[in-house]
């Protein structure tokens, strides 16, 4: 999670990630940053987020983002 | 559902049937007072009693027979359903259809439309098929005149041929909408006017003077029609001068007529028996006659009739001598009404005048 | 078979009748048989490619499915003695497996999409190349008919493999089911490009004759009948007429035809998809929505989220993400972000993504380069736009009108300027020619000729322009009223009187104003083609 709000972070250093759940809904993150994300997590934890996994649902916190995070590593 | 709702949404669809069908009224053409042809197939139904002679065939005979003279002079009673380029399976249904209403004693079919083996016009197909009342006759005919982007659909609901008439509308169309005045003389189609001949075209090179196939097999199938209702055939050639009636035509008719027994009068050639003056007798120049000319070809024609197959004078039953009476007094109030418009204007201002190729 | 047919009209109608006296199992059935028939009518040798395509699919999608379920069964089996590392390379090997499957057939189904459409193009390009270097350029073009519909069902098809090997859902079992997914005929000849797992909700079930989805799917048919007919065949007359003989339509005239095109556009394609939806309507069936009042979108970007959506989240979905998520992108993402900055590793990937993505929209929408740089110049719409973001968000906390309605319908009004202009290369279907018109609007100032009566000599009187306008102003109330809710679901609340006046004033409109029949050619949907 630590990792995760580093990443976020360098990103947006003016929000609140721990606080926010509407980073797509309020477009806080655009498909830059989304992009980005991905890319920024494979590197960090070695995980490639399908493409399918790229909904609004899984971006809109970075509570989503870990659980999304968990879950595929889980998988292995 | 309960019963009212159910009323209303009857009620409802009925509007919209009624609704569209006043328009479609609305929107056909009346053929009152331009291209009256378009209402001659029609005026048929309104006729009370039966003829002892129907013709057939394009403008050579709803221009060039005169009806109201058969009676005049020999008490026959007949009826043309001819129409604009009219094809011969046009003319076949027509005949078909025409013997489930009577059966006459002859049928005369001009033998010009031969020429034609195809549909030829959108427009010249409506003229024909629109009047015709609903029945087998009609779809078959329709079937066999379409051309390749006309739809049936849009001769069973002429609204869909017909609703971009919507930014033409006149008076006319309101006040025809449900009664048309009539405007022909047991389909005869009157002038008064005279426009006598001048030049006569010359006749085109044909590459084939056969007439085609699907020609020849209307032609055999009128003749089987004929003889199934027991209706003496006869084919005739208008004398209109033009369109060229080429002597290899001719000869095939001659042929053809002498092989399946039939009367075949050729009046373009019996022109000086039958008294036509073309200085006088037509109204276009050799197109089409004039009622001088009209009343001329029915004396004639009139007379082979009678003599050949003992067409009864039904000059002395009181019954059609009324009727009659009545066609013949519409016939004369018409002829002077064209002579005294003539005389105001040169030409016929009412008629819409207007040079068509038929 | 056209939608605006007397045949297509009979036939549906019969569909209709015959799909709720069946017994309700068979619905489907009728459903892959009615589809079937509609595409022998369009071509009898089309069966044969959707056949191909739909029996490729269904084997790759089952061997996929095969795959997947084995390796299910092997791992909870042996979930006790194997190694995380170990479970990985199992893992890693059955993927590769389903990849092969996956790829044989995307190659084979696109394969067959670039031979029937793209063939032509590529044969004219090695023309021009060679004859530029001194060739002859003598390759004959091939003399092979576009299947109608190929490009959507295709794309459909190749979502659906997509998503079973990523494992969304499972292959669908009975073959005939995924037939009548490919040619499900109401969409097959312009769209929406449905999913599998939304449209096999309602495409397979049984469905009781309803009230309800019979007469909104009928009002929604009539909406799309005209749209299609009374104004798109209309202003395409108008249309036609300036596009054909450029040369006299110049400079005002080439502005009337770029707005005209966009208003015949979009009466004839949202038309077209009211029409499918309807028809789906009445068989109970829901199809995805495929527009959200697109010309009411305040930038391109947004317009391209709200026209022609099923393509736009297709080519999302299956060609963006997989793109700039893929390891080539993540390797350029490092590189830049290492070697450059931040700033642009983030937008290096995505930006090549999008350029991609655009350049495979245009060739989608037809092979000819017209269409390449119509997808590229929005590409660069867009990408420019969102690098001058920093210097809209200053202008507007600079000066404070964002929000107001003026601004708003100015956004508005922009965003539809542009993307008619970018739509002239669709419309002239020559760049030059483009390029030359788009000039011309410019440089022949004729304005005045617009009212001295040459907009007659279009092909279209005065009481077409008429019916033109009211078409208009119909078209904007309701996209108006749909602002508040569906349209039809707001009517039905409405007096019975109101409401029935409204139907039949629609369906008489049609019937009268419809630019149909003699006089009219009947004209394909311009989305055919594509």
């Amino acid at each position: 999670m630590e990792e995760l709000l580093e990443i976020l972070e360098e990103l947006h250093p003016d929000i609140d990630f721990e606080e926010c759940d509407t980073l797509i809904d309020e477009n806080i993150l655009d498909s830059f940053d989304i992009i980005a994300l991905i890319s920024e997590i494979n590197l960090e934890f070695g995980i490639s987020i399908p493409p399918d996994e790229i909904v609004p649902e899984n971006f809109n916190s970075a509570q989503a983002l870990y659980q999304l995070i968990e879950r595929l590593s889980d998988e292995d | 559902m309960n019963k009212k709702k159910f009323g209303l949404r009857v009620a409802a669809v009925c509007f919209l049937f009624i609704a569209i069908w006043l328009l479609q009224r609305l929107l056909m053409p009346k053929y009152v007072s331009a291209i009256v042809e378009g209402s001659l197939i029609e005026e048929y139904y309104r006729e009370e009693t039966s003829h002892d002679v129907i013709f057939v065939g394009d403008c050579e005979v709803y221009e060039n027979i005169s009806p109201i003279a058969l009676w005049d002079n020999y008490g026959i009673t007949s009826f043309i359903r001819g129409g604009a380029q009219q094809l011969i399976w046009q003319s076949y249904y027509l005949l078909e259809e025409t013997f489930k209403y009577e059966k006459p004693e002859v049928a005369v079919f001009n033998i010009l439309a031969m020429q034609y083996d195809e549909p030829q016009s959108e427009a010249y197909n409506r003229l024909n098929l629109d009047g015709m009342r609903m029945s087998k006759e009609k779809i078959k005919s329709i079937n066999a005149s379409m051309m390749e982007d006309e739809h049936l659909a849009e001769y069973l609901f002429p609204l869909l041929r017909y609703h971009s008439r919507w930014n033409e509308l006149s008076w006319e169309d309101f006040k025809y909408i449900f009664n048309k005045d009539k405007i022909s003389h047991n389909g005869y189609y009157m002038r008064v006017d005279i426009q006598p001949v001048k030049t006569i075209p010359k006749p085109k090179k044909l590459p084939s003077y056969e007439f085609g196939e699907k020609a020849w097999e209307y032609l055999n199938r009128m003749v089987e029609l004929c003889k199934e209702n027991d209706v003496q055939l006869v084919l005739i050639k208008a004398p209109s001068i033009y369109p060229h009636w080429y002597d290899e035509w001719d000869a095939q008719i001659k042929e053809y007529s002498e092989e399946h027994d039939l009367l075949y009068i050729n009046l373009l050639q019996k022109a000086d028996e039958v008294g036509i003056d073309y200085n006088t007798d037509t109204y276009n120049g050799g197109l089409h006659l004039n009622i001088s000319g009209a009343e001329k070809v029915a004396v004639y024609l009139g007379n082979i009739l009678k003599e050949t197959y003992g067409l009864k004078d039904h000059r002395d039953e009181p019954e059609l001598s009324s009727v009659w009476q009545e066609k013949s007094r519409f016939y004369n109030e018409m002829r002077e009404k064209q002579l005294r418009e003539l005389e105001e204007y040169g030409y016929l201002k009412s008629l819409g005048v207007e040079k068509r190729e038929d | 078979m056209l939608f605006a047919s007397y045949n297509f009209i009979v036939f549906i109608s019969v569909l209709f009748i015959i799909y709720y006296i069946i017994p309700k199992k068979y619905q489907w059935v009728l459903l892959l048989l009615a589809s079937y028939l509609f595409y022998f009518f369009a071509g009898p040798s089309y069966l044969i490619y959707i056949a191909a395509t739909t029996i490729s699919t269904y084997i790759a999608g089952r061997m996929i499915g095969n795959i997947a379920q084995s390796q299910a069964r092997y791992l909870s089996e042996h979930k006790k003695e194997l190694t995380r590392g170990e479970k990985r390379v199992y893992r890693d090997r059955q993927k590769s497996k389903m990849w092969r499957w996956l790829l044989a057939c995307l190659l084979f189904n696109f394969g067959i999409l670039a031979v029937v459409k793209y063939s032509n193009f590529v044969i004219a390009n090695i023309n021009h190349i060679s004859k530029a270097v001194g060739g002859t350029g003598g390759f004959s073009f091939w003399n092979i008919a576009l299947p109608m519909g190929i490009s959507f069902y295709t794309f459909q098809t190749m979502g659906y493999i997509i998503d079973v090997y990523r494992g969304k859902y499972s292959p669908e079992k009975n073959i005939f089911k995924l037939a009548l997914f490919v040619s499900f005929f109401p969409q097959l000849v312009q769209g929406p490009i449905s999913r599998f797992d939304d449209l096999s909700q309602t495409l397979f079930k049984e469905h009781p004759f309803e009230y309800r989805n019979i007469s909104f799917g009928l009002q929604r048919i009539v909406w799309g009948y005209f749209k299609k007919v009374v104004i798109a065949d209309r202003i395409m007359v108008a249309v036609n007429t300036l596009i054909k003989d450029p040369e006299t339509y110049q400079g005002a005239f080439a502005l009337v035809g770029m707005l005209f095109y966009a208003f015949q556009l979009y009466a004839d394609f949202t038309g077209g998809i009211d029409i499918t939806i309807g028809i789906a309507e009445v068989l109970g069936i829901k199809v995805k929505e495929n527009f959200d009042r697109p010309y009411f979108s305040k930038s391109i970007a947004e317009y391209w989220r709200r026209w022609h959506i099923t393509m736009g989240t297709w080519f999302r979905d299956y060609l963006f993400y997989p793109l700039s998520t893929s390891k080539g992108m993540m390797k350029i993402y490092k590189f830049t972000r290492q070697h450059f900055n931040p700033y642009l590793g983030k937008r290096i990937p995505v930006y090549i993504s999008t350029i991609i993505v655009w350049f495979t929209t245009g060739l989608w929408h037809g092979s000819s380069w017209n269409f390449i740089v119509w997808g590229l110049m929005n590409c660069f719409v867009i990408v420019i736009s969102q690098e001058l973001e920093p210097l809209y968000s200053w202008f507007h906390s600079k000066v404070r009108i964002g929000n107001t309605i003026g601004f708003r319908v100015f956004q508005v009004i922009r965003t539809v300027l542009l993307l008619s202009a970018i739509r002239m290369f669709d419309c002239y279907r020559d760049v030059p020619t483009t390029f030359r018109m788009f000039g011309s609007m410019f440089t022949v100032f004729n304005y005045r000729e617009l009212f001295n009566g040459s907009m007659l000599n279009l092909g279209l009187s005065m009481a077409d322009y008429g019916v033109l306008l009211l078409g208009l102003v119909i078209l904007l109330t309701v996209s108006l009223v749909q602002r508040k809710g569906s349209v039809r679901a707001q009517l039905a609340s409405r007096p019975h009187l109101i409401r029935y006046a409204i139907y039949y004033a629609l369906l008489i409109a049609i019937l009268i104003f419809g630019a149909y029949g003699v006089g009219y050619d009947s004209s394909q949907f311009i989305y055919n083609q594509f």
